[in-house]
Order: C-alpha cells, then structure tokens, then sequence
C-alpha cells in the first residue's frame, strides 16, 4: 500500500479488498454476525488468498473508490436499459436487427480492466464481447443492432473505458 | 396497512416483470437468426429477470420476517460474474466452429485472424441421416 510497512503488508495480506469481499461474501452467505462466524470468516478471508495467490495476475490498486461506486450505478443503470432494448428486439418481429462484428482498439493494458471492461460490454446494450487478441489490442465485439461503428466505439470508451482507466490506472 | 398494500404491489410488479424479461430473454433462442445473435437473449434479458425477482425476494422476507434478507445480493453478484464469462466462452467457441453468421452481418470475415478462429475448422459432430429418438435432442444444439 505505502512505503514502510508496504513490503510486510503484501506478504501476508497481499490483496485487502479481495480478503474484504471474501468476509462479506462468507457472512452474507451464512447469514449471521456471531463472533465464531466472525472468527471463521477472517481465518478464509486471510487464507484463500494466501493459497490462491500464485493463480492470480498483479491485481491493480482500485485508486478512486467512490468513481468506482459511480462506475457501478452507470452500468447497473446500463443493464436495465440493455435489458428493455433487447426485449423490445425479441419482441418484434418486424424490425429484423442489423447484427455485426466490431473491432474496438483497446487502451487499457492491465488483464484486470480488460476483463472487467469485457464483461461490461457483455451486459450491456446490444454487446457481446466475443475475443481478445493474443497482443491485447482489440477485442472483437458482436454487435445485436448495428448503426454506426465509429459512434459505437466512441460511446464505449467514453463510457466505460475511460472511467475504468481512472480508477486502476492513472 | 397502506404501507403493506404498496409493498404488495411493489413486489408483485417485480415479480410479473422478472418472469416477462426472463420470458423474453428465452424467446430470443427461438427469434434470432443465428448462434452469436442467440448469444444476447441470455447474457441480458435474463440478467434483468433474475435481478428483479431476487429484488422481490429480498423485500417479501424482509417485510414478512423483519429481519434483513440480503444474501440474495449474492446471487445476483455470482451472476454478473459469471453471465458474461459464459457469454464469451460460447462465443468463442462459435468462432473457432466458423459457425454462419445471417446475410448481412457486417464486418464479419475478412478481419478474422487465425487467432481469432483458429487454423483449422473444428468439425462439428457429424449428424445421423434419420436422427433416433435419443439423437433428436442433440439436434437442437
């Protein structure tokens, strides 16, 4: 995290958001707050990634918290609207939809963000992400309805991308 | 009194809604053309359906039973995960199978790599001419 007990720090607890999430998850999960749960919880929550840390790529710090809580609405919000764009598509049968495959350049390099920028493209409108280039430059896109290839890369980047690079990597 | 009125509505309006969009995130196997427009129905019409009733359920115990039931926030976070992983794995797939896009679908061969689908078409399991009973539902896939 910083400078002096840093070294320390990311030896025996080298990823403290995971080792959070993994609390909240065994205590929602068990669905109680009693100290031995508590207890429990910690000792996995401290473990696994002890265990696991050989299988993971450098996770990158999440740098802005609260643009990271914006990010989230923005595509929670996203996913509603994907959700209603894509019924309407199923649901009439007239309008056939114009699908396509999109290049889109990547900017972001970390495996992290990418995965994470991917998986967003998945859940919102009209948008599978299908592959990665081996070179990390450009994922392939399945676009549902396609308009306009150059409006649909620039709405990606500005809504997704760019905030992702803020929070990991600036 | 009123307060449990409105919260029935609410949560009936949930449910009925979750069960449409899961509905119409099925339906989208039948309507779309092809494998990778199949792909969207379940990776989002879906997601909102399940998200909705898992909302239902969270405030019909929580009301019913006073306490906060939360844990269903979990299922959704396990779905988000891994909708989209799913999603990509098949998609993928699809690719290295050189799967047929509909008439019409642009950008789509000149700019695959070899990476992309792979050097050599992955034979898809050949098909019995008269299908038996039991062969009939590999069909489908």
């Amino acid at each position: 995290m910083n400078g002096g007990h840093g070294r320390l720090a990311s030896r025996w607890l080298p990823t403290p958001t995971l080792s959070l999430l993994l609390l909240v998850v065994w205590l929602l999960m068990v669905r109680s707050l009693a100290p031995g749960q508590l207890l429990l919880g910690l000792a996995l929550a401290w473990l696994i990634p002890l265990i696991t840390r050989r299988f993971w790529d450098p996770l990158p710090r999440v740098k802005h918290p609260l643009k990271l809580l914006r990010f989230t609405g923005h595509v929670l919000w996203d996913i509603v609207k994907a959700n209603l764009h894509v019924s309407l598509l199923i649901l009439s049968p007239r309008r056939t939809p114009h699908p396509g495959f999109v290049e889109y350049p990547l900017e972001v390099q970390e495996p992290l963000t990418i995965t994470l920028l991917a998986n967003t493209i998945t859940l919102t409108p009209g948008t599978v992400s299908t592959n990665i280039r081996l070179d990390r430059s450009s994922l392939l896109i399945h676009v549902l309805d396609l308009d306009d290839e150059q409006a649909l890369i620039e709405e990606i980047r500005q809504r997704y991308e760019r905030p992702l690079k803020e929070i990991f990597e600036c | 009194m009123t307060l449990y009125v409105l919260l029935e509505w609410v949560i009936s309006f949930l449910l009925v809604a979750g069960g449409l969009f899961a509905f119409t995130g099925s339906l989208g196997m039948l309507q779309f053309k092809d494998f990778f427009m199949r792909l969207h129905g379940p990776t989002k019409g879906t997601t909102l359906g399940i998200g909705c009733i898992l909302i239902a359920s969270m405030l019909y115990f929580t009301v019913t039973q006073g306490d906060f039931h939360v844990q269903e926030l979990l299922i959704t976070l396990f779905l988000f995960i891994t909708a989209p992983v799913t999603g990509h794995i098949l998609a993928k797939t699809g690719l290295h199978m050189h799967l047929r896009f509909i008439t019409g679908t642009r950008g789509a061969t000149p700019e695959f790599l070899d990476e992309d689908v792979g050097q050599h078409r992955v034979e898809r399991p050949p098909r019995p001419k008269r299908p038996k009973r039991r062969a009939r539902a590999r069909r489908w896939l």
